[in-house]
């Protein structure tokens, strides 16, 4: 495919914009660029055609079956894209004056309340733009939290190591210390391991629950009430709430705050990877530290408020607050009974496709899963020496996603399949065939899986070139 | 009902039996009973129709204006057809960050491309896919400069209010000193600023345009920061770079900025852009996503996400970011923006919003609105002083159709792009004339 | 299997460390390049800085992993390879020539392996 650039002929390209209708500004030379930019001039239709052939190229959620663990790619329903286009919204500057936002306050105000509800949590800023964003707000919450009550001994964060890379990089940009907790043979965490560590510099503790291995960890009250006697506060990391909504809330499971994935759970798009929206909650005793502002409501005028104890912004304005009109409209449709309904869902599809494999593929736990499971390639690597590498990239072949690789660190050669609710059983039927059918390729002919893909648009990139020698951007200009 | 699951009732029980199951139930078997959910606190759910009417209410429920005299970083620009029409594409729209190369060079290319125009624009040499927005750009760009024998950052008290509290709650947890220089006439000082500079500097923010528009001394506070060792950051408004001296020919060592005037709605405060470009010498501490160019085994050009090992997911508490997720989407908004509009059209809206600026500053000048920033150069945003109660203006503006400026310590920040036709600047003005003389 | 020279020494963290003009030199094994892969990077000490025995010093990345690098000795950075930081590779294909780095002043040194006792160690790894 060419690039932009290379499609570019002098003088090409349409008036967008009227000429200037006032006398022009000359600024002082030594303030203007002494060079064009070298943009690209390109027609409109070599424009439009350009990126016809780009989408060609991108695998959506749209073009296929896309089980990538952790990830809940689920469908993103058009409402949502239609209500955020509104431009009731779209057209809104963030620093009017609230009287003239009051539908913008009440999407975030009825989003809080919803997400609140759905978490087991008291308030709520929708400042943080991601997942991390949000760890990196809630972590400093207890930051704050330790520090107004004098205690600055509390340097550092638990995490599992079975935990997102972000938890603990997380951990490090709040100025805590990270510890590693080890988890027991059932993939959950060691309880005699987190009391040993667990005491008077304890800050707190960051877990998913159900945890990177798919598995909800029944000791949950124990694990947080251990942190709670060392003085430490707990922290979900909402990414796996899909499993869980409407079934049992973080809050009620002991966590003090939380940050929820609108772009995972709440079945916003990821957008080729962002823009998301990682919403922190907390119970009341943390509100006074939350992001500034937040919108509150007195009898039906809801206006802003800078918490008591600020942490101060984490980023401009609110968040991204598209995203959270996409949430809030697909938390309208399913309402109560529907999400449950979807995490049930979620864990259903998970549990069917995971039986139909689980005669062929090793499974990393031998129980129910929840909403995603993880099984280990490690004896066909051993045996045959197919790596799950090598099955992922089969699977390109046949227009499926492959799930997460080689994560969690914790299961050697692993394979994180999240089918998530919005796939049919005709679509896990079709999918487990073709996972079996590979293996049966991998038993048969393993080069031929170290070759693959075969039918894509490039096969497997040379990932050390790119690398060692990085070439970062176009220079032939 | 289901809303979004295919699957009928009848259908998940056979899937329930299929797995050794008879209820849905049992799937939560493993939850401590004592915090299972009985019922959300929640109404039920609606159908799509009566969604579509409820949250069009809350939409409805704004005002939204048709003449915008506010910017104050958030900037309100034309945005060209074709740049909704690619960006809604749903390949586009639903895929995730590009883990797998083969199956996602569409997006791989669109973010090299995004990052070649970075490049050109700011005149650096190499950009990341882009970061949470301007203020989280200049806090990791903050973060980025520190070094073991070089701690701190001296922040020009010109800049975005909001971006300086971002660079302060960044700072903070990592124990990063913050000193904020303050604004004199509307500008930065640039002998306030060497004054402060230590070996101990490890970095300067500066803003330009400032936060009031004005165009900085850039040079003398390179030349200060670059003599005492320390990294020079420079935000900027990449719109105005289709004129303004970019940080590359300034020196600068890292670029940041809001990229939400590329082609982004003002959208009541995002999803926008955070953009990074810096020098190669610093490439390895740039955080986020970076595409790189390579080849497959056959030769042919691919495209990765690459020098990953700085990353989270592999460096994790070492890493310098933790940042994963971030606004691939706007990215490739800028992008198909700035192809759009082309290095003449890119010039023509900086022209038009500088010259509709200076033409408003006039005209308002000529009715007691002083200009505070004196005859320093601005941009497309300018504060003056108001003759009225800048509320009471605003207000009558506002029963016109019109976002009038950002009133700012006792005066208004007005902007100008070229949205704001001639003949809207003559109406504010009459407008705030009929308002002075009553 | 893997090239041990006999008249270096080794720690249990796979690096090797010779004693050279009086500096002592400290590079990766035979081992540790083929276990790390392609190394794409190497982040290297300044000159001046201070090293530890038994802490990391350096790191190298591979495409999708990093690995510390242990100092088996304390003092301080005398030179570094910098022709590493534009040529990882070499590691992978030298590995006793392709030194990290020269350390002196040297206050603290841990137990060092000899080559056959480094042997038997791999051996034991490698199961």
């Amino acid at each position: 495919m060419k690039l932009l650039f290379e499609r570019s002929r002098p003088g090409r390209g349409s008036d967008l914009l009227p000429p200037c209708d006032v006398p022009v500004t000359e600024l002082p030379g030594e303030l203007c660029r002494e060079s064009a930019p070298h943009l690209p001039e390109i027609s409109e239709v070599d424009l439009s055609r350009h990126y016809t052939e780009l989408a060609k190229q991108t695998h959506g959620v749209n073009d296929g079956f896309y089980p990538l663990g952790s990830c809940t790619m689920k469908y993103n329903p058009r409402i949502d894209e239609e209500m955020a286009a509104l431009p009731g919204f779209t057209n809104l500057h963030p620093l009017q004056s609230p009287d003239t936002v009051q539908g913008a306050l009440q999407v975030l105000h009825t989003a809080e309340q919803a997400l609140c509800e759905i978490t087991g949590m008291h308030a709520m800023t929708f400042q943080p733009a991601a997942g991390a964003h949000g760890e990196y707000t809630g972590l400093l919450l207890i930051r704050k939290y330790h520090r107004s009550r004098g205690d600055t001994a509390r340097t550092k964060i638990l995490v599992p190591d079975s935990a997102h890379g972000t938890n603990p990089a997380s951990a490090t940009m709040a100025g805590f210390t990270v510890v590693h907790v080890p988890s027991n043979a059932h993939g959950g965490v060691d309880l005699d391991a987190l009391r040993e560590v667990a005491g008077p510099d304890t800050a707190g503790l960051m877990l998913t629950n159900p945890n990177t291995v798919g598995l909800f960890d029944p000791n949950i009250l124990e694990i947080t009430q251990i942190v709670h006697n060392a003085g430490g506060l707990c922290y979900y990391d909402g990414a796996n709430l899909n499993a869980v909504m409407g079934h049992v809330r973080p809050g009620d499971m002991g966590f003090d705050c939380v940050h929820i994935n609108l772009h995972k759970t709440f079945a916003t798009p990821h957008g080729g990877g962002g823009p998301g929206s990682g919403p922190v909650g907390c119970k009341a005793f943390l509100a006074d530290f939350l992001p500034a502002p937040r919108v509150v409501e007195r009898d039906g005028v809801y206006a802003f408020e800078t918490p008591a104890h600020t942490m101060g912004q984490v980023r401009s304005f609110y968040g991204n607050f598209l995203v959270v009109v996409k949430a809030l409209t697909y938390i309208l449709r399913l309402g109560k009974e529907g999400i449950p309904e979807a995490s049930a869902g979620a864990v259903l599809n998970a549990n069917y496709l995971m039986k139909k494999l689980a005669d062929r593929y090793t499974m990393s736990f031998d129980t129910l899963c929840m909403h995603e499971f993880v099984m280990s390639l490690e004896p066909q690597s051993h045996a045959i020496g197919v790596t799950a590498m090598d099955i992922a990239k089969r699977l390109l072949d046949f227009g499926i996603h492959p799930p997460t690789m080689y994560f969690p660190l914790i299961v050697h050669e692993a394979l994180m399949v999240e089918p998530t609710e919005t796939e049919s059983p005709e679509t896990l039927d079709e999918a487990a065939e073709i996972f079996l059918k590979i293996l049966d390729e991998a038993e048969q002919d393993p080069e031929s899986l170290h070759a693959a893909p075969h039918h894509t648009a490039i096969g497997r990139p040379d990932e050390v070139a790119a690398a060692r020698n990085p070439v970062l951007r176009y220079t032939e200009l | 009902m289901g809303k979004y699951i295919p699957a009928t009732p009848e259908e998940r029980q056979q899937m329930l039996e299929a797995i050794g199951l008879s209820s849905t139930e049992q799937l939560y078997d493993v939850v401590p009973a004592s915090v299972r959910v009985q019922e959300l606190h929640l109404p039920s759910g609606m159908s799509e129709l009566e969604v579509s009417q409820k949250v069009s209410a809350m939409a409805e429920a704004n005002e939204t204006f048709r003449s915008i005299f506010r910017g104050a970083g958030a900037y309100h620009h034309y945005i060209p057809a074709i740049v909704k029409s690619v960006t809604g594409k749903e390949e586009f729209l639903t895929a995730y960050t590009p883990y797998q190369a083969e199956i996602s060079q569409g997006v791989l290319q669109s973010i090299f491309e995004y990052q070649t125009q970075m490049c050109e624009l700011t005149g650096m040499d190499v950009s990341n896919a882009s970061v949470y927005d301007g203020a989280t750009a200049a806090a990791e760009a903050v973060l980025m400069c520190q070094e073991r024998k070089r701690k701190g950052v001296i922040v020009s008290g010109a800049a975005d209010p909001q971006v300086i509290t971002v660079i302060r709650t960044y700072c903070e947890s990592r124990d990063v000193p913050v000193t904020v220089v303050p604004a004199e006439g509307c500008a930065t000082d640039p002998a306030a600023i060497q004054a402060l500079l230590t070996k101990e500097t490890a970095a300067v923010y500066v803003q330009n345009p400032n936060f009031y528009g004005v165009i900085e001394d850039v040079a003398a506070i390179t030349n200060a920061t670059h003599e005492a060792g320390a990294k020079m950051i420079l935000g900027v408004n990449p719109i105005s770079l289709g004129i303004l001296k970019p940080p590359g020919e300034y020196g600068a060592d890292i670029a940041v900025g809001e990229g939400q005037p590329l082609g982004m709605p003002l959208s009541f405060g995002g999803p926008y852009l955070g953009f990074m470009t810096c020098k190669s010498a610093m490439m390895r501490k740039l955080p986020g996503r970076i595409v790189g160019q390579t080849t497959d085994h056959q030769g042919r050009r691919a495209f990765v996400l690459t020098l990953q090992a700085r990353e989270q997911h592999i460096r994790r508490e070492k890493a310098s970011s933790n940042i994963c997720s971030n606004e691939a989407l706007c990215a490739m908004t800028a992008s198909v923006y700035l192809a759009a509009m082309g290095p003449k059209g890119l010039r023509q809206a900086a022209e038009s919003s500088l010259s509709h600026a200076h033409y408003l500053a006039s005209e308002l000048g000529k009715r007691g609105f002083a200009l505070r920033s004196g005859d320093r150069p601005f941009f497309h945003e300018f504060l003056t002083d108001c003759p009225v109660d800048p509320e009471v203006l605003n207000a009558r503006l506002a029963e016109r159709g019109i976002l009038g400026g950002l009133p700012v310590d006792g005066g208004i920040l007005w902007c100008c792009t070229e949205l704001n036709s001639k003949a809207d600047i003559d109406r504010l003005v009459s407008i705030a004339e009929e308002v002075c003389a009553q | 299997m893997y090239v041990t020279p006999a008249d270096l020494k080794y720690t249990k963290s796979h690096e090797w460390v010779s004693e050279e003009d009086g500096f002592i030199v400290i590079g990766l094994t035979d081992y540790a390049q083929s276990a790390l892969g392609d190394i794409v990077f190497i982040n290297l000490p300044e000159v001046g800085d201070d090293v530890t025995a038994g802490e990391p010093f350096s790191d190298t990345e591979s495409v999708k992993a990093v690995s510390d690098v242990f100092s088996p000795v304390s003092g301080t950075v005398a030179e570094v390879n910098e022709d590493l930081l534009d040529n990882p590779a070499l590691v992978n294909e030298s590995p006793y020539e392709a030194w990290l780095i020269k350390v002196e002043n040297i206050t603290d040194t841990e137990d060092l392996l000899s080559a056959e006792e480094y042997e038997a160690l791999v051996a034991a790894e490698e199961g």
